[in-house]
């Protein structure tokens, strides 16, 4: 058993020591430990060439790191949290994902951005965002978002092996989360989607911090005879477009689960997804929960109030099945 | 170097390259007029100095990135006349396969890392070559061209405290044309010397003048030397003057002819080319030689251009990724 925290850090160390060329740089990842503690002790076993502490200049050192990954380097840029990586987009959007591109395919760029998402922890509107789909919808990124503490492990290292640039969103609230992790496995397939439970009455799908939520409302909908299945979409980008149609031709129903806001999100992508690959395999209007149209507040009650809920998740479920 | 190091070759060898690089670009502006060349087109006419200069002080190991108006770093870099004129062609035998235009010129071979488009958003790119440099052991360092306009960009100092702070091997090259776009510098810059910025992060800086290609290359050569030897990153602000408008679109309303025609009394080439006569090292015939050799390398290039396969559509969604995968494989 190990924490989701440990589950990243331990990829790291594992890339780090397997492959001179991986390095992590990012704010307060050295001394401090990272912010989320993350690199904690990192420092003392890599030194402090490996582990970079950089200073508050969110999109310098992500284009050192951009520009490292050119020069040969395979970096790993922790962004303390993806509010934060508003201030890099330009270098993520102009430079990472457009140079291979740009430059008729001469110049790759493989390099692993990691950064925080979410909201719970009442740090406010500034600190809480889920901006996962403004990355996703950028042609020459990949995108992760990992759920369980295997993939945390995982996805870092698939990340790593990865020629392209590869964006990973971990949910603030899932570090603390335990559960089992195999260090010496070969990592899973990052890049396709995983059932977590079957169903064969409804699917939910979802990734990264709304996961559990998901399988709250898939026990709760047990209780009641319904049947749903639990779809992890893990990459963001590419979508697993076949195993969300697999499921909802199994089912017949979907309803998406996602922190991101409704408009223009990825809620909207993963249900027209559905429709263009299995609109006559439906029986309902495919349901979406997501955080309601606001910045995120601070008051506890506020803040849970926007953010999806399980009993919203079952009561969407329960719509779905009417038709 | 000085003149007499340079030798009578060696500034022939400079003299050619910065009349390549004029007659190259006054080609360019005719063939915008015929719309073979479409989109941006920024020409470097009058900036010759700096791209030779600096160029010629470098090793093939050492980085190259430039800005939007780098024809002229192309040039010198050796990418080619040919394959640099097909890419403003949008044709598959550009360097960029036609993908990238005027402003987006590479070659990986020659570590020419682009013809990069938001204004500093390469800075922090050269301190990441840098780095990879410097952690790898390779004893390059990485040289990034901007202008004046580029010194407002948060991004500017960001670069400036990471490459002083890690003491990384990147000369800063600054072409100081005195307009960003067609802000002045006086309305765009509170202290408009702008080598005195570098000196906050205690980065060696100096004003160069930039219409002498003979003191670029000294001042480059002594810059990237000592970035070469460990002493961290130097910056030049090399003082130049665009003779063209900004880009095909500019109606330059901005700027008074009579500054423009003061600026082209100091024109690098006739610069040049008057030292080198009173050196006795050029007469009429040479030059009209240099000319000729010139002339007949654009001429090749546009018929190399002409010449030159557009790339297939179904390429289209080629080099998006190095490799495909999940749902994607199989795909384009």
């Amino acid at each position: 058993m190990a924490t989701f925290r440990e589950a990243i850090r331990s990829a790291m160390r594992q890339a780090m020591r397997e492959d001179p060329r991986v390095f992590l740089i990012g704010e307060d990842v050295g001394h401090y430990g990272g912010a989320f503690a993350v690199s904690r002790g990192l420092l003392e076993e890599l030194g402090p060439e490996r582990i970079r502490d950089a200073p508050l200049s969110e999109a310098g050192f992500t284009g050192a790191g951009i520009g490292a990954a050119i020069g040969g380097m395979r970096p790993i840029v922790e962004v303390m949290t993806v509010n934060f990586a508003l201030l890099a987009l330009d270098q993520i959007l102009n430079n990472a994902a457009t140079l291979l591109h740009m430059s008729g395919g001469q110049v790759s760029v493989p390099v692993v951005f990691r950064m925080t998402t979410g909201a719970g922890k009442q740090i406010a509107a500034q600190h809480s965002h889920s901006l996962e789909c403004y990355f996703a919808h950028i042609p020459g990124l990949k995108c992760l978002a990992p759920a369980t503490v295997q993939d945390a492990r995982d996805m870092v290292l698939g990340a790593l092996a990865d020629p392209d640039p590869v964006c990973i969103f971990e949910h603030a609230l899932l570090y603390n989360l335990e559960g089992a992790l195999d260090e010496e496995a070969a990592p899973a397939d990052p890049w396709r989607a995983a059932v977590r439970r079957e169903g064969r009455d409804l699917t939910l799908a979802t990734y990264g911090g709304s996961l559990g939520k998901c399988l709250d409302a898939a026990a709760a909908l047990a209780a009641d005879g319904v049947e749903a299945e639990v779809l992890d979409l893990r990459s963001l980008r590419p979508l697993d477009r076949p195993a969300i149609a697999a499921s909802v031709e199994k089912t017949r129903r979907l309803v998406v689960v996602d922190e991101g806001w409704r408009t223009g999100g990825l809620s909207a992508e993963i249900i027209t997804s559905a429709l263009e690959s299995s609109f006559y395999a439906l029986d309902a209007v495919p349901r979406r929960v997501c955080t309601a149209e606001v910045p995120i507040p601070y008051a506890k009650h506020m803040e849970e109030h926007a953010l999806p809920k399980v009993a919203e998740i079952v009561a969407a479920a329960k719509e779905a099945l009417r038709g | 170097m000085s003149l007499d190091d340079l030798g009578r070759d060696g500034a022939h060898a400079l003299l050619r390259e910065m009349l390549l690089i004029r007659r190259f670009e006054e080609k360019c502006a005719e063939l915008y007029t015929q719309q073979k060349i479409r989109g941006f087109l920024h020409l470097y006419i009058g900036e010759e100095a700096i791209a030779v200069g600096a160029l010629s002080a470098l090793t093939a190991d050492d980085n190259v990135l430039s800005t939007y108006r780098e024809h002229g770093h192309a040039l010198a870099r050796g990418l080619g006349a040919g394959p640099i004129m097909a890419e403003m062609y949008g044709k598959a035998g550009g360097c960029a396969l036609g993908r990238g235009g005027s402003m987006h010129l590479f070659d990986a071979s020659r570590r020419f890392y682009g013809g990069n488009a938001i204004v500093g958003g390469h800075l922090p790119l050269a301190v990441g070559l840098a780095l990879a440099d410097k952690m790898l052991g390779r004893k390059a360092v990485t040289a990034c061209f901007f202008g004046d306009g580029a010194t407002a960009e948060g991004v500017f100092h960001e670069s400036l405290n990471l490459a002083a702070l890690w003491k990384l091997p990147v000369l800063f090259l600054c072409e100081n044309n005195l307009y960003a776009m067609g802000t002045a510098i006086e309305l765009h810059a509170a202290d408009t010397e702008i080598s005195r910025r570098p000196r906050a992060f205690g980065i060696p800086a100096e004003r160069v003048d930039g219409m002498d290609v003979v003191a670029v290359e000294r001042a480059v050569r002594y810059a990237a030397e000592a970035a070469r030897e460990g002493e961290g990153p130097r910056f030049l602000e090399l003082m130049t003057y665009r003779f063209r408008a900004h880009s095909m679109y500019d109606a330059e309303l901005y700027r008074s002819k009579a500054e423009v025609q003061r600026w082209k009394e100091r024109d690098p080439i006739q610069l040049f080319e008057r030292a080198l006569r009173e050196r006795g090292w050029l007469d009429d015939d040479a030059r009209a030689r240099v000319e000729n050799d010139v002339l007949g390398e654009v001429e090749a290039a546009v018929r190399f251009a002409e010449e030159s396969p557009w790339e297939a559509l179904e390429d289209l969604e080629k080099h998006v990724y190095v490799r495909r995968v999940g749902a994607d494989e199989g795909g384009a």
